[in-house]
């Protein structure tokens, strides 16, 4: 009888202290769609990262569609009121989010950790709403990079061009010689985001940031944007026939086997080479597209919060913002991502010459005004404005029609709602 | 006690069926009320109620991306239906003529269909690739003239989608055709051959004729294959180049889901709908009407 009292108060006990432990300790709950090789391995370090602070991790990947998927199962459950704690969402669309008044705000976390210093204003401003920290940045990834294979220039005896003219020089010597010149993808996201590379270069960051992101109509409709387009068509010239509905890593592994001279792609690119064991200098160039090494067209992936009821699921997410703001989460993402890290002044021993340049460009640029957001990868503009253009762009690519006609279709989208 | 079975009696099959009718009710005909709903609404990102009377449908007419989808379902729709029909019913009478290996000949005609279109996609991307596929075999082989482009050239390359979705289906239109071929009765045709009749005559005079139903069947199967047809486009074209493989579905999908215009999305949706009532509606009605009098 005795024994029986003392191992039911032992285990009364034992309840107890696991109701407190669950009492302190939060679930989290992350909605994102890393699911793939180094991405994969980057959000188990975040896992383990909580978890060493007692939470528990609640993984929520769904797999597919660049995020397509994973956002038709996150609209379905902040319509149900169930939301994650966190959901992986970028750019305007975290403005969208905010508009529906589900989103966290984090402003005590990002005081603590003094994200308004590590993070430049172009940075910090996409992850506010309202002047509330509502997201937290994970990486940059910079979008205006041309990638080159030195060997095919050398046996066309091309360089490494550094304007829109340079590169046409080139681009027909390496098909005289019997490569293809540039190596593309023809998907729309692919041919838009060759052309704001080439908006970027033709016009500089100004213009660029005048048309693309305020989508000031004069701007639009200017000579300078139809010289875009006719530059976009040069580009087309030196495309081979195989390249419609083309994903964007077989046209990288085009310039990774010598097929063809250089792609126009953002720095995910990089993690191809990388797996294909080339050496960044040696085996493949990265260089900033064409006239455009005084610009910095960013993509950066964002942890959104949003509104949690309980107390521990709050302590939670704050926690889990800190740990993804934190320098060794950052660097070991980044190093398996290809990208640099979203927070200034890091050590970047560790990450490669392309790193490095990228890094260097993006705090330079911060300064000078050439940091703008990249269109093609939703950072600019709201998505169905961003869809809208994006068409125009895509059947100017694939059709004869004229750089005067689609430079009033493009100022006829960019007033799509 | 009798009584009580004989209410059971009355009320089992309503009971089972309950279920049933009511997931119907619910997720079927509840959907595309909440889905005629929403395009009367200014939803973006998530459904709203706030309405916008007939804008959606406005913007929708405006666009001229919806147009080309339109297009290319009309191009679609008729092409793939008409040769799949022609295909199917060719080898389904070449299969009739008692020939030797005709289960084997059948299955392999009939085995595309277990194929889910996004590997028939796939397989033709790859095949119709001027790059990889055709063109690259014919000149490997010293056609150096040899060319066939359709999947990168914008003004055909809903023609290829009609390429593959007709090896897709056309088996199982034959097995259609070859079921309906079978139950004629050979008494007919026979009875035919006496009066001095030619197989040619026999086939378009009594034959085919009485393959109505099967006609009305297959047509209906094909039609609204090719109305949701979805998964084919994306695998094979990507809706490209650009967006000239366009089809409502997918052009519904992109609205709906990635560009954050869930009201579009719903209107064309509800414009996609109202196709196929538009023409099955008619036909189905004057179909029954005819069997019933028959």
């Amino acid at each position: 009888m005795d024994s029986i009292l003392k191992s039911c108060a032992s285990s009364a006990v034992a309840l107890g202290i696991a109701f407190t432990g669950a009492a302190r300790a939060g679930e989290i709950e992350v909605l994102h769609w890393w699911t793939s090789g180094g991405e994969a391995k980057a959000a188990a370090e975040l896992k383990k990262t909580l978890e060493a602070k007692g939470h528990t991790w609640k993984d929520f990947a769904v797999a597919g569609g660049g995020g397509e998927n994973a956002m038709t199962v996150l609209k379905s459950r902040v319509v149900s009121g169930n939301a994650p704690s966190a959901a992986q969402i970028k750019g305007p669309s975290i403005q969208e989010w905010g508009a529906e008044g589900v989103l966290a705000n984090i402003n005590d976390v990002a005081k603590a950790g003094s994200w308004d210093k590590l993070l430049p204003p172009a940075v910090s401003g996409v992850m506010k709403y309202k002047g509330n920290y509502v997201a937290v940045p994970v990486n940059v990834h910079r979008v205006n990079w041309m990638w080159a294979n030195p060997a095919v220039f050398k046996k066309a005896g091309a360089q490494i061009p550094k304007t829109w003219e340079e590169f046409d020089a080139a681009a027909r010597k390496i098909q005289k010689a019997g490569f293809i010149a540039v190596a593309h993808g023809g998907q729309p996201w692919q041919d838009f985001t060759v052309f704001e590379s080439v908006v970027l270069g033709v016009g500089g960051p100004a213009f660029y940031k005048k048309a693309l992101v305020d989508l000031d109509q004069a701007s639009l409709k200017s000579a300078t944007m139809e010289e875009a387009f006719a530059t976009l068509s040069t580009v087309r010239k030196y495309i081979d026939k195989g390249a419609p509905n083309r994903d964007w890593n077989l046209a990288t592994a085009m310039v990774i086997n010598g097929k063809a001279g250089m792609q126009f792609m953002g720095d995910w690119a990089k993690g191809e080479f990388t797996a294909a064991g080339k050496k960044p200098g040696t085996d493949y160039v990265c260089v900033p597209a064409p006239g455009t090494a005084s610009g910095f067209t960013f993509n950066i992936d964002s942890f959104v919060m949003f509104t949690q009821k309980s107390a521990d699921a709050r302590k939670a997410q704050s926690d889990l913002a800190a740990a993804i703001m934190s320098p060794e989460f950052q660097e070991v993402f980044n190093l398996n991502k290809g990208s640099i890290p979203a927070r200034l002044n890091m050590d970047l021993a560790k990450f490669d010459d392309c790193a490095k340049l990228s890094s260097r460009d993006f705090v330079a640029t911060s300064k000078s005004g050439g940091l703008v957001p990249s269109i093609a990868h939703g950072m600019a503009v709201p998505a169905a404005t961003a869809g809208a253009m994006q068409d125009v762009v895509t059947q100017f690519f694939n059709s004869s029609t004229t750089p005067k006609s689609a430079v009033a279709r493009l100022a006829q989208a960019a007033t799509t709602k | 006690m009798r009584r009580w079975v004989d209410t059971l009696e009355a009320w089992l099959p309503k009971l089972v069926i309950a279920p049933t009718f009511l997931c119907c009710l619910v997720f079927v005909y509840g959907y595309i009320l909440w889905t005629a709903v929403l395009s009367f609404t200014r939803s973006r990102m998530l459904p709203s109620y706030e309405l916008a009377g007939l804008a959606q449908y406005q913007a929708l007419f405006a666009s001229e991306r919806w147009w080309v989808a339109l297009k290319n379902l009309a191009l679609f729709g008729t092409f793939f239906t008409l040769i799949a029909l022609a295909v199917g019913l060719a080898l389904a009478i070449l299969l009739d003529q008692k020939i030797r290996a005709e289960s084997f000949i059948r299955s392999v005609y009939l085995y595309p269909m277990a194929l889910s279109f996004i590997v028939t996609g796939t397989a033709w991307k790859w095949m119709l690739n001027p790059g990889l596929g055709l063109e690259k075999l014919m000149r490997d082989w010293g056609f150096a003239e040899f060319s066939f482009e359709w999947l990168v050239d914008p003004e055909m390359a809903i023609y290829t989608v009609v390429i593959a979705g007709v090896w897709q289906s056309s088996g199982f239109v034959m097995a259609f055709f070859l079921a309906g071929l079978r139950a004629i009765d050979p008494e007919i045709v026979k009875a035919a051959k006496v009066d001095g009749a030619s197989m040619p005559t026999i086939y378009r005079r009594i034959i085919i004729p009485s393959l109505r139903p099967v006609f009305f069947s297959s047509l209906l199967i094909l039609a609204h294959l090719a109305i949701k047809s979805f998964d084919l486009v994306v695998a094979l074209t990507g809706g490209g180049p650009g967006f000239a493989s366009d089809l409502p579905a997918t052009f519904m999908y992109s609205f709906a889901f990635t560009r954050n215009q869930i009201g579009l999305g719903a209107a064309s949706a509800m414009m996609m709908l109202m196709t196929v009532v538009a023409v099955f509606v008619p036909f189905l009605y004057s179909e029954l009407r005819r069997g019933r009098r028959a």
